[in-house]
């Protein structure tokens, strides 16, 4: 067996589920349990339960509840990764999930890079790699596009752009190292200036590549698209006109969606995954508040925001509300039901917002073409372009790049603190290898590394 | 049948040059009957070249065969003129130690230990066979015809194969210094199936003392406060009077010189054919590669203190005698130069390392190990760290017990062997600090810490020593945690040491450790505000400061040692067949099949092995493996 460290990933699917599962494996799984975990019974210690038992308990991080919880454990190797796995079943919303993982990566795991578990189960031994492969193929099924793209990305300018960066490096380093092995006739006076000013513009060019992360992943996951406004306005039926097809069950009793609904889109080679959310109000329901709340929390996180008026109404509290969400978001505004008689006009919705502002009628498709246009148009306004700018679009690779980023930011700290010329290249050479790590010039594991960072973190 | 003198012993060494030494030294300590043969008793532990043991990196390898348990730094301690440590304004991971040596002396030394040594025997004579039998090492057999039997045999020829020195038009078919050269045993090892090169390397002239004048030079002294190579020397017993060096320049009218004589060069008119090293040029190489640089350093080193006799440190030459006169004259302070010896070029049979595995021994030839020049090295001290290992390895092999190999995480010997038996050599190797690339941890202070266990545990290292270095390494320990945790506060007495150490006064408790860490304070300068600060061991106070002073860029670097060692421990068994391979690419392929890594990290460096050749091996092995784990259950 071979002996890793431990990681730790959100399992379910980073949305709103009845359930989400923080999964935890390797040997100090059970230990990072006992320090997080305090079950019903406070003298039961997980370390000395047997395999395969489910505990009941409380999640804490320090004096802190998070969130109470079940959790399963597994010992290697009678487990999906064949080591000692921790699976950690809680409540689905994405903080208390996100809370839940940062807590155990605090008491000392590590993220788990994409498919990082499949790929221990497989250098465990217990998959080979064609299962591995199989399994991987399902995944991937969805997102072929996807995929395609960070292919042609890896090929093409993202793969230029790190081997400038790598090239940038190593010549500095060269320099450096032969100055340091023939002080005679290389010389070093004024060295640490001109590198601190190659860095300076070296940290420019990856500070503007990390920025595409977020794009790179809209154009991996498609654009977050979260439908808001109050109930009734008309979200689900624009949902369901923009797909074509009846998915969102559509009412006339007000707060019908009570929970997210969550489709993909492609419109013009422009992936969409559409939410449809509760709409929100003040309400009494308990299980409507929840909804109104988890609305707010995808809105938080949207790329994009669809807010649906129903312009038969008057605005109200619950659309100042939603309006303040719009801020520092991208947002198109639809005047649903310009079929009725309108209350609410154009104008009215600009004076409170700069958002742009549609009419349309869902009911009876009318203005829908001109909303897909604005949608695209917006994407292409945006800074993001599909065509050969260099992107990230893989999370291994952002890390990798903000591991080059830290270490060149170290060698500058070096020169600001006067270190000796020779400790620049400690770093130096960590942001050569990292990098070295998105085109697999570096470190052999990397085609195994490669294969398994196709799987989503956590499967 | 002619009747011939036979006789039976553990290891045979051929050669007594720095290699040939320390690898002798290491099998006898071991207890293992060794003879070591050379050509002329009076050159043991000569050293034809500079007159000086260190230098940058260099520095760092003495210390490291001193923790192993060698002898280059106990004998450098008796005999050097002069002392320096060099790049103390650099980091502590290039600081490097360098001694001026009085090498009549160092040789008379040398020879001394040898010749005291138990279960060793020093034997004037040529070697001119490798007895094999079915690829298994059985002897030796002398220009004599004398036949030694044994079970390992160490090859430390250094440049005498076939060494031809060389100048201008003349060529002697001479070793260094005149001495015989050897020229038979090249085609017995090519009939073991051995790859020979051939490399050259050269020496500048030495010049007569009185012919200098050394007021338009400037002297350079050693340091005020000696510092020995060896662990084992107490720095006390050894400060004296040194003697200095000298630099001058090269000027425009040198080089003229060198330029209007390029072609009378042997380098350059084809006579000499072996290939020489980049990182230790001749002036005429400096001068053509260098165009622009109006002037290069040369330092006047004396040879001894019971000789006239100078070297010229940074003119190694093979140009005419004419021209070397002419050359040599143009320099400030050597108008009126009398040379000694002229500078020569020696060119010599060497091997192509990849045909060992990282313990030295030969792939194909089992018992049969080599050190030194003869793997393509230069300088004495890779040599004598070579032969060392090449030594330890051979009798742990006679003994039947493991064998030693040290990775690039663990010393610069560690790199300098795996360079030479991964790497495609084209020139002499030469160590150099920019070639460890874990160099901030592969410190020369620190070089007991990283290895005199391995030293103890082959047995050359006495448990009283192994056992100071671990009650060192626990004072060490001890006193990070305590500076760590000694508080400071601001009181009057701090804020004046402070004060004129030139730092911040503080404003604000502050731990010990984190005044360390300021650059212009160190662990010395603040003994003042520690009263409670306990007696160490030697070298303890060095190792505390550094370790604090320097703990980010440590622990980065032991993170980065990580990553490196988990490619390092996949081993790849011996008989492993690349044939079987399915999608390895046919270059890679036969590069693996023909040099054979001992692990995925050592054929991951080798050239033409690419990364996506390491990662077809890798899932390659992980399959199987699991088929053997499956058949299993």
């Amino acid at each position: 067996m071979n002996h890793f460290d431990t990681i730790a990933a959100i399992a379910t699917a980073m949305a709103h589920g009845g359930i989400g599962i923080i999964r935890v494996s390797g040997e100090a799984s059970f230990s990072i349990l006992d320090k997080i975990f305090c079950p019903k019974n406070p003298d039961k210690q997980m370390s000395d339960q047997p395999s395969y038992t489910i505990h009941y308990g409380n999640i804490y991080d320090g004096e802190e509840l998070l969130d109470e919880v079940i959790v399963l454990l597994m010992k290697g190797p009678h487990s999906y990764t064949a080591e000692d796995t921790v699976e950690i079943d809680c409540h689905g919303g994405i903080l208390v999930q996100q809370r839940i993982l940062e807590t155990v990566i605090k008491q000392g795991a590590r993220l788990a890079e994409p498919g990082e578990f499949t790929q221990r189960a497989f250098l465990n031994g217990r998959i080979d790699l064609s299962q591995a492969e199989a399994v991987m193929d399902v995944i991937q099924s969805g997102n072929q596009m996807a995929l395609q793209a960070s292919v042609s990305q890896l090929k093409g300018s993202l793969g230029d752009k790190v081997r400038k960066f790598r090239e940038q490096i190593l010549y500095e380093t060269a320099f450096l190292e032969s100055a340091l092995d023939d002080p005679e006739h290389i010389s070093l006076d004024g060295y640490s200036e001109r590198i601190f000013e190659v860095l300076k513009q070296l940290l420019l060019e990856m500070k503007v590549l990390l920025d595409t992360f977020e794009n790179g992943r809209m154009i991996k996951e498609g654009i977050k698209t979260v439908i808001l406004g109050r109930p009734n306005a008309g979200k689900s039926s624009l949902m369901n006109a923009l797909l074509g097809e009846e998915r969102a069950i559509v009412t006339e009793i007000a707060g019908t969606t009570r929970d997210i609904l969550e489709e993909s889109l492609y419109l013009n080679g422009i992936s969409l995954k559409l939410l449809d959310t509760a709409g929100i109000r003040e309400t009494e329901d308990l299980v409507e508040q929840i909804g109104v709340s988890r609305a707010k929390e995808q809105a938080e996180a949207a790329d994009l925001i669809l807010y649906v008026v129903d312009s038969s109404d008057k605005l109200d509290e619950s659309d100042e509300k939603i309006l303040n969400l719009l801020k520092d978001k991208k947002a198109l505004v639809l005047l649903n039901k310009s079929d009725l008689d309108t209350v609410v006009t154009e104008e009215q919705i600009r004076e409170k917002t700069d958002h742009p502002v549609i009419s349309l009628s869902v009911k009876e498709r009318q203005g829908l073409k001109n909303l897909e246009e604005m949608i695209q148009e917006l994407f292409f306004q945006g800074k993001i372009s599909l065509k050969n700018e260099p992107m990230i679009t893989n999370l291994r690779h952002k890390n990798a790049l903000e591991e080059a980023q830290n270490s060149l930011l170290m060698v500058q700290s070096s020169i600001e603190q006067g270190m000796p010329e020779d400790f620049y290249t400690i770093d130096l050479m960590g942001a050569y290898d990292a990098l070295g790590r998105i085109i697999g010039k570096e470190m052999g594991e990397d085609l195994i590394q490669e294969i398994f960072s196709r799987f989503c973190t956590g499967k | 049948m002619k009747s011939v003198y036979s006789e039976n012993c553990d290891i045979v060494v051929v050669g007594a040059g720095h290699a040939g030494c320390e690898a002798a030294l290491a099998s006898a300590r071991l207890g293992l009957e060794t003879i070591l043969f050379t050509v002329s008793v009076d050159s043991i532990a000569l050293m034809p070249c500079n007159p000086n043991i260190g230098g940058t990196s260099k520095g760092h390898l003495v210390r490291e065969i001193d923790a192993l348990g060698g002898e280059m730094g106990k004998n450098i301690d008796r005999t050097f003129i002069q002392s320096k440590m060099l790049n103390v304004s650099k980091g502590p991971a290039v600081h490097s130690l360098r001694a001026q040596a009085d090498k009549s002396e160092y040789t008379r030394s040398m020879r001394r230990v040898l010749e005291n040594t138990d279960h060793l025997s020093i034997i004037q004579a040529e070697v001119v066979e490798i007895l094999a039998d079915e690829n298994r090492v059985t002897g030796v057999k002398t220009y004599s015809g004398a036949v030694y039997s044994a079970k390992a045999v160490i090859l430390c020829t250094g440049t005498y194969l076939r060494a031809r020195c060389i100048y201008g038009d003349v060529s002697n078919a001479t070793g260094p210094n005149g001495l015989q050269a050897a020229n038979h045993l090249t085609d017995s090892l090519k009939k073991l199936g051995v790859q020979m090169y051939r490399f050259k390397t050269g020496t500048p002239a030495r010049i007569d003392k009185r012919s200098i004048d050394f007021s338009k030079m400037e002297e350079q002294p050693g340091d005020s406060r000696i510092v020995p190579f060896s662990f084992t020397t107490d720095p006390d017993e050894i400060q004296k009077e040194q003697v200095s060096c000298w630099l001058t320049y090269t000027n425009e009218r040198t080089h003229e010189i060198i330029r209007e004589n390029l072609d009378r060069s042997p380098l350059y008119s084809g006579i000499i054919e072996g290939t020489g090293p980049r990182y230790c040029p001749s002036i005429e190489d400096k001068v053509v590669k260098f165009a622009d640089k109006k002037r290069h350093q040369v330092f006047i080193e004396p040879e001894g203190l019971y000789t006239n006799e100078m070297y010229v440190g940074g003119m190694s030459s093979s140009l005419p005698e004419d021209v070397q006169h002419a050359m040599y004259s143009s320099v400030a302070g050597l108008e009126h130069v009398r040379i000694v010896r002229n500078a020569y070029a020696i060119e010599y049979d060497c091997i192509d390392a990849r045909q060992l595995y990282p313990t030295l021994e030969f792939r194909n030839i089992s018992g049969l190990f080599s050190g030194g020049q003869f793997n393509g090295s230069s300088g004495y001290e890779e040599a004598a760290a070579q032969g060392l290992l090449a030594g330890i390895n051979a009798a742990m092999k006679v003994l039947g017990r493991e064998q030693i190999t040290l990775d690039r995480s663990q010393a610069y010997l560690g790199v300098l062997i795996d360079d030479l038996v991964t790497k495609e050599n084209r020139e002499p190797y030469r160590m150099m600090t920019s070639r460890a690339e874990y160099r901030l941890l592969l410190r020369q202070d620190n070089a007991d810490l990283r290895l005199t266990r391995i030293g103890y545990e082959a047995g050359l290292i006495s448990r009283e020593r192994y056992e100071g270095v671990l009650k060192k390494e626990l004072q060490i320990t001890e006193e990070i945690y305590r500076v760590e945790h000694v508080n400071i506060g601001t009181g009057e007495r701090v804020q004046k040491v402070l004060e004129e150490a030139g730092s911040t006064l503080l404003t604000s408790g502050s731990t010990l450790a984190e005044l360390i860490r300021r650059p212009e304070l160190n662990y010395d300068l603040l003994a003042p505000l520690d009263p409670d600060r306990p007696v160490l061991l030697r070298g303890v106070a060095e190792q505390v400061n550094i370790h604090i002073k320097y703990e980010g860029y440590i622990k980065r670097q032991k993170k980065q040692i990580e990553q490196f060692k988990k490619l390092e421990n996949k081993r790849i068994p011996k008989e492993f067949s690349y044939e079987e391979v399915p999608s390895l690419r046919t270059e890679a392929r036969q590069k693996l099949e023909a040099y054979r890594p001992v692990s995925i990290g050592q054929a991951s460096r080798i050239s033409g092995v690419s990364p996506a050749d390491i990662s077809v091996l890798l899932v390659y092995m992980e399959q199987q493996r699991r088929n053997v784990t499956k058949k299993d259950m």
